[in-house]
């Protein structure tokens, strides 16, 4: 049985700063995970994934990260990309001290 | 220490104004992202998790005190007020932005730093026993060797597209304290009627495949080394595998093609090249050995502040007994600063902390310091009437822990808080250990004790020769740590053995916890340390310890 599509979220770093950034619905980069659009279908995630990197002037490494739904939007599905979208556990730093 | 040259001042100042364009067209679009990355990793400009990663090379880990005051300046004018000194001597800031990273270049040129060749497949900065010019043991200082191979095989056209990365280690003693036997090539250093030379060993490894390093030639007159280098890297530029990055180190050619092959093919070259060297190599070692000239140390001047010191002062004498190691002049030691603060990450240094050791080495060290691969600071030349006012200076900073070879001096890779690659975290982990065994009140009674944590399979973290050694997975998006046992890092290398099932995050600290309380509980007394146990009972007892509902079943 093929395996169940997992919900995902189109992210990358930015060109600039390198900093996390993630595709909204209105094809904006933004830095917060919580306004990416939250991808739930195989074939719309491959057509947005396309379009993605058609638009990824200043976005390095577009790829879909995993994700999942919460109640302020996408939420991390793994913990590699809950370090991606808050910050390193020894310092607070990154993501988590910008929304401090 | 080396001084740049006009040559090597215009090479690095060229290389930093080349990147500022580089950076230029690929913001402008005029570089995509594939035709920009093979550049920026060119110098040492990678990509992580959160921001780019700026790694600097440290060549052989020697720095000089206005060098590290140029690092705190950077860490403060464009990162966040640290840097983080990796296990190949290296400092890394984790959080610059792309187009700050020439200017930065410009600022590391100033004092003759750079990140040239600190990433890519090309030879990576050439690390050396950071006792070297100092240690009690040592045959010779291994540095203006070091230098020459810098110098040589810096842009060196025919090995900046190895198949893979390419690792050189060096040492001058015959106690092995830059892990040779790790490397793509080893040399440790001998004196064979009265000529200096080089065992020279290849293929040693840690990553994915860890394996000991082969001696190819037991003896290489050091008046023979560039040729004998450059034969090795000829051979592996043939027979490296470059379809398939991960058998493309020189371990894997060495593992699947044999020592004695490699060898054959080693001096097969080595005959045709050495012809092509007249002796002005030499020429150019003589004139880098006049740069590592020994300080001028002082005699006569006594070391009753230090007796007395020890005598008067537990905490000093605690620190004397681990972090103090024999120098060549008896009335010296070789002082090292941990950066590894119970609960800190290991071998990270605020701005402030490398400005007071710039400080310090100038006023009590001879402005001589060292990074080691175990991610500490050290000052080779230290009087020991010195000692007890670097101590309370250090100790002031957060600097002073007496911890040097104890449980909590951790080498600990950056892990999955920052690294594109890892699978689990290191650092929290390091921490978690530190912490409780400080609490334990333990650390000293233990003795000697060597944890390595890696957070993936790359081990940059050395955990295949740590005495215990803790690797960080990823199983179904959980973290998880494997535990291996037996490794060792010195001329005895070893590669530690895997003792069984991962333990989570929550799991694996009171597993360490039970497997040193088990080494305690079998040793035959205080003098015999966690490696010389484990060598005399073998696994069992710590599998024991590590597991022990499954022995109760």
């Amino acid at each position: 049985m093929a395996r169940a599509f997992e919900p995902v979220v189109i992210s990358a770093n930015d060109l600039f700063d390198g900093r996390t950034i993630y595709l909204t619905g209105k094809d904006e980069w933004v830095p917060h995970l919580r306004q990416a659009e939250l991808i739930t279908d195989e074939e719309h995630a491959r057509h947005r994934m396309a379009h993605a990197l058609a638009l990824s002037d200043h976005a390095v490494g577009v790829f879909l990260a995993p994700a999942k739904a919460g109640p302020d939007g996408p939420e991390p599905g793994h913990p590699r990309e809950a370090f991606r979208a808050y910050g390193p556990s020894n310092y607070f730093h990154g993501k988590q001290a910008e929304d401090a | 220490m080396y001084q740049h040259s006009e040559f090597d001042r215009a090479f690095v100042v060229d290389r930093a104004a080349r990147f500022r364009d580089q950076v230029h067209r690929r913001i402008s679009g005029a570089l995509t992202e594939d035709e920009f990355r093979p550049l920026r990793l060119m110098n040492g400009v990678y990509l992580q998790l959160h921001a780019y990663m700026f790694r600097i090379a440290i060549p052989y880990g020697t720095i000089s005190p206005d060098q590290l005051r140029q690092l705190a300046h950077i860490a403060d004018r464009w990162d966040k007020g640290y840097g983080h000194f990796t296990t190949r001597t290296n400092i890394q800031f984790n959080w610059p932005k792309l187009v700050d990273i020439p200017d930065m270049m410009d600022s590391l040129a100033e004092v003759g730093m750079h990140a040239i060749q600190t990433s890519g497949n090309t030879i990576r900065n050439v690390t050396a026993d950071h006792f070297a010019g100092a240690a009690a043991d040592e045959i010779a200082d291994p540095r203006p060797y070091a230098e020459l191979i810098r110098q040589w095989s810096t842009d060196h056209p025919e090995f900046q597209f190895l198949p893979r990365k390419f690792k050189i280690a060096i040492s001058g003693s015959p106690n092995d304290r830059a892990v040779v036997k790790s490397h793509d090539i080893g040399l440790r250093m001998l004196s064979r009627d009265g000529v200096t030379g080089f065992e020279v060993s290849v293929g040693g490894g840690l990553g994915r495949t860890p394996l000991v390093g082969k001696v190819v030639r037991d003896f290489v007159p050091a008046v023979d080394l560039l040729p004998y280098l450059e034969a090795i890297l000829s051979a592996y530029n043939t027979v490296g595998r470059r379809d398939n990055k991960f058998k493309a180190r020189l371990k894997i050619a060495v593992l699947e093609l044999g020592i004695e092959h490699i060898r054959e093919l080693v001096e097969a070259r080595f005959k045709e090249i050495r012809p092509q060297f007249d002796g002005s190599d030499q020429q150019v070692l003589a004139e880098i050995a006049t740069q590592f000239r020994a300080p001028d140390l002082v005699s006569g001047r006594g070391t009753e502040v230090y007796d007395a010191a020890r005598k008067a002062d537990p905490i000093f004498r605690a620190w004397s007994d681990t972090n103090l190691h024999g120098h060549k002049h008896p009335d010296y030691a070789i002082a090292t600063i941990s950066l590894k603060k119970h609960g800190e990450t290991p071998g990270d240094a605020s701005s402030d902390q490398m400005r007071l050791i710039a400080d310090l080495a100038e006023k009590l060290g001879h402005g001589d310091i060292r990074i080691s691969h175990e991610q500490n600071v050290v000052l080779p030349h230290v009087h020991k009437a010195d000692l007890p006012v670097l101590h309370a200076a250090l100790r002031e900073a957060g600097l002073g822990t007496a911890n040097l070879g104890l449980i909590s001096d951790i080498i600990a890779c950056p892990g999955l808080d920052y690294c594109a690659l890892a699978t689990a975290r290191s650092i929290p982990i390091a921490q978690q250990i530190a912490t409780r065994f400080d609490e334990l009140k333990l650390e000293h009674e233990i003795g000697e004790l060597k944890i390595k944590i890696s957070g993936c399979i790359n081990a940059c973290g050395h955990h295949h020769v740590g005495h215990i050694g803790i690797l960080g997975l990823d199983r179904a998006g959980v973290e998880n740590y494997q535990v291996t046992l037996g490794g060792d890092g010195t001329e005895t290398m070893a590669v530690g053995e895997r003792a069984g099932p991962g333990f989570s995050k929550d799991e694996i600290i009171p597993a360490i916890e039970r497997l040193v309380q088990g080494y305690l509980a079998v040793r035959e007394d205080a003098s015999e340390t966690f490696l010389q146990a484990y060598r005399r009972l073998g696994p069992e007892p710590f599998k024991a310890a590590l597991y022990p509902a499954k022995e109760a079943a």
